[in-house]
């Protein structure tokens, strides 16, 4: 039933309520539902009622430390239990009913029992603000949201405040938009809403194809309203009464939140016609992306939504004038929607007060590679790499070095050791031949070959280059061919003039941002780490053994003690030899260099 | 079973029906109405390509060049195990690859292959996004996390 603004606030203020009662979170986004959090919060709701136990037992969106997954927190002290088995309901249930702490699924630092999570040093350095709710509120619940001040937003504008006036909060607030290009979200809106025309359109970005990036899916499963909830902000402002939410099919959980959330806005009359009373109309459709990375550039998108492949169009005419079937349209990423809610309750003034001088606000980045605290974090803009790799993510594991983070996916670069110090901003990351992206940032250790992951990259754009513009379909084509080369063994000194080349034209030429933007990894790659390609080039050698054709694994004669275990374990029945009769040999024409040998030998007599 | 006017007798599903019916009206709709195909029969079928070509009035090339354009569209079904090895970069730093290089040795496949008793199929996906869980695979919806190539023979035996 369509809600007054006076409904709302009671349900605000009867919901707030339960934040005070004990309450046990536990994280059903994808990462540990993938660890089965969602039979544990089955059985955790069995158990609380089997024993009778005054609490609240809820799903919420994801706290980010993924690594530590499933995890719980329990409200309102704020206890973290990480890595929690089905097994340990039952022990949870009871401690809460007794006042005490299952110390064992608490996580110690320093030889400390952390007693809050916000205390653990991955979330110290951290702000949450785009993931404020993520954790906090049951994603499932529009009553929830609306406890956190949800749709409070929406009313303030409603009910106070012109068009112009909350597109110059949105300018004052110095946001740029978290899609990768970075262009300030103001002017976007400034500029849809000049635009006449009786129709426009409010999309919202949520295909995030960056392989490794997660932070837009974490945003929709855990806090789907801030998003819907900005879009009719939005809406209002553009002067739309239409909303799409392009969201990737490979996001089941996200996909079922958005639609949970979007019958409950709408039951609650926030969004479809005389919003909270006022003659602004506004809905909200989802469509499904169906695996096209390139469908992340704008107008790739739009023509993605009218159902067409989704390849780019040549810009002019831009999307604010002519967008989505040809109308005015405003587009936005997820998380630059999930600031918006804020900027408008806190004013612009006070967003403008966290980050740089050119970069306001904070970003969600995507830790992930090799690195012990895989996760999403959140951090001011001009926090600098090495506090997100060492402070927050707690370095790299197996005693190995840093070598190399990537930001920006296939169209950022590498950014080496001599960089850690950088102040993350857009501006810095591009000086240093990296983006910002959408917030993937894969860390690699010492045990990388980095022409090996250019050549990972240029696949994926090879791949997912769309065809229209032969700048980028053949570009990327021909340098995978020369990177492929370099990584058998068979390249040429002159290779690295022709990549370079190749990279310019694209760059140059190409239609969209997929193109002018591929050869970025091999660019990066090439400054920071050009003594690696020359060494595949003239010596024929990859020092990582990671290209696989300039690779033998060998065993040690002199190290062997023919314990077979290398045979038990070969996947390829690659090695030869019996127990105790001489040492083992492997065949190097069976041999694919899976390695398993090599960390199977208890005696470390394999090497690469 | 329907028959669709114009086409030599081809046939299909009341449930095909249904579904182009639901998008008939909608602007774009042949996407989302491609999804249900998809999610119904873990393809396309030619006969569904040429029922929503007719009824949502695209032409079939179009609906070839979509679903061939975008990689969550089949042509062709897949086994009766779907393997899907993520491929996203936090994945393959942690030797994706390998894994991907041992399925396809014991299945006697490569990617986008179906074994001859169309048991298992073997594919490479983009990040799934439990990059805590590096790498990972997933069978029919089953996430397996931190995958190495000597857990790949102990996953299958799961299935056979």
């Amino acid at each position: 039933m369509q809600k007054t603004s006076k409904e709302l606030r009671d349900i605000r203020a009867k919901t707030k309520l339960i934040f005070e009662k004990t309450r046990i979170m536990i994280c059903c986004g994808t990462g540990c539902t993938s660890s089965k959090s969602d039979k544990i919060l089955e059985e955790l709701q069995k158990k609380s009622k089997e024993l009778g136990a005054n609490v609240i037992v809820e799903k919420t969106g994801c706290f980010g430390f993924c690594a530590k997954g499933p995890i719980i927190v329990i409200e309102p002290d704020q206890t973290f239990y990480e890595m929690v088995n089905i097994e340990d309901s039952e022990e949870i249930i009871k401690a809460v009913m007794n006042g005490t702490k299952v110390e064992r699924l608490m996580p110690e630092e320093d030889d400390k029992f952390i007693q809050k999570w916000h205390e653990l040093n991955f979330y110290k350095k951290q702000k949450r603000l785009a993931l404020r709710n993520c954790g906090y509120i049951n994603p499932e619940d529009i009553d929830e949201y609306i406890a956190v001040d949800g749709y409070l937003a929406l009313e303030k504008v409603l009910t106070g405040m012109s068009s112009d006036k909350v597109i110059n909060e949105v300018i004052k607030s110095g946001i740029r938009g978290r899609g990768g290009a970075g262009f300030p979200t103001g002017k976007k809106w400034q500029f849809t809403s000049s635009a006449q025309n009786d129709i426009k359109y409010v999309c919202c970005n949520a295909d995030e194809g960056d392989p490794g990036a997660f932070m837009d899916r974490s945003i929709l499963e855990g806090d789907p309203h801030s998003v819907i909830e900005a879009m009719a902000i939005a809406g209002f402002a553009i002067g739309s009464n239409q909303g799409y939410i392009y969201v990737r099919a490979e996001y089941p959980i996200a996909v079922q939140r958005l639609n949970i959330a979007i019958k409950q806005a709408t039951e609650y009359g926030l969004l479809g016609t005389n919003i909270l009373s006022t003659n602004f109309d506004f809905n909200i459709e989802l469509r499904l992306g169906a695996g096209a990375f390139v469908c992340g550039e704008e107008t790739a998108l739009m023509n993605s939504i009218e159902g067409k492949r989704g390849e780019p169009r040549p810009r002019p005419p831009f999307p604010a004038f002519k967008g989505l079937f040809g109308k005015p349209t405003l587009l936005n990423n997820v998380e630059t929607y999930a600031n918006i809610c804020q900027i408008i309750l806190n004013g612009g003034d006070w967003y403008a007060k966290v980050g740089t001088e050119s970069s306001k606000g904070t970003k969600v980045f995507a830790l992930g590679g090799n690195i012990n605290n895989v996760g999403l974090v959140e951090v001011p803009m001009g926090t600098t790499l090495r506090e997100i790799v060492f402070d927050i993510g707690g370095g790299i594991p197996e005693g190995k070095n840093f070598k190399a983070a990537q930001t920006g996916g296939p169209s950022g670069g590498c950014i080496p050791t001599e960089h850690l110090d950088i102040p993350i901003d857009y501006e810095s990351l591009t000086s240093i031949g990296s983006m910002m992206g959408s917030g993937g940032l894969i860390v690699m250790d010492d045990s990388k070959c980095m022409v090996n992951i250019a050549k990972f990259f240029l696949e994926f754009t090879v791949d997912e280059s769309c065809g229209k513009c032969p700048t980028c379909r053949i570009g990327t084509k021909r340098m995978l061919e020369i990177l492929t080369r370099i990584t058998e063994g068979k390249g040429k000194i002159e290779d690295i003039e022709r990549l370079e080349k190749l990279s310019k034209v694209m760059k140059s030429a190409s239609l969209c941002g997929l193109g002018q933007t591929a050869s970025n990894p091999v660019m990066s790659t090439l400054r920071y780490f050009r003594e690696e390609y020359i060494d595949h080039i003239e010596n024929k050698r990859c020092a990582t053994g990671q290209c696989k054709t300039l690779t033998k694994v060998l065993i040690d004669p002199e190290k062997c003690k023919q314990c077979g275990i290398c045979q038990k374990n070969c996947p390829y029945n690659a090695i030869k030899g019996e127990v105790r009769k001489g040492p083992f040999e492997i065949d190097q024409s069976k041999c694919v260099k899976c390695k398993v040998c090599i960390t199977k030998c208890p005696f470390k007599a394999i090497n690469n | 079973m329907s028959h669709c006017e114009g086409c030599n007798g081809c046939s299909v599903d009341e449930k095909v029906v249904l579904i182009a019916k639901k998008y008939i009206s909608v602007d774009g709709g042949i996407i989302a109405a491609l999804h249900e195909v998809q999610d119904e029969y873990g393809y396309i079928p030619e006969s569904v390509q040429k029922y929503l070509s007719k009824e949502l009035d695209v032409p079939m090339s179009d609906i070839y060049g979509i679903i061939t354009f975008y990689s969550r569209f089949s042509l062709l079904p897949k086994g009766k195990y779907s393997i899907e090895v993520c491929m996203g970069t936090a994945c393959y730093v942690k030797g994706a690859e390998d894994v991907l290089n041992t399925f396809k040795d014991e299945l006697k496949i490569k990617e986008g292959e179906i074994t001859k008793d169309g048991k298992f199929s073997l594919e490479c996906i983009r990040c799934i996004g439990a990059c805590g869980l590096a790498p990972a695979i997933v069978i029919n919806e089953e996430v397996y996390g931190k995958m190495s190539p000597d857990k790949v023979r102990e996953v299958l035996s799961k299935y056979n």
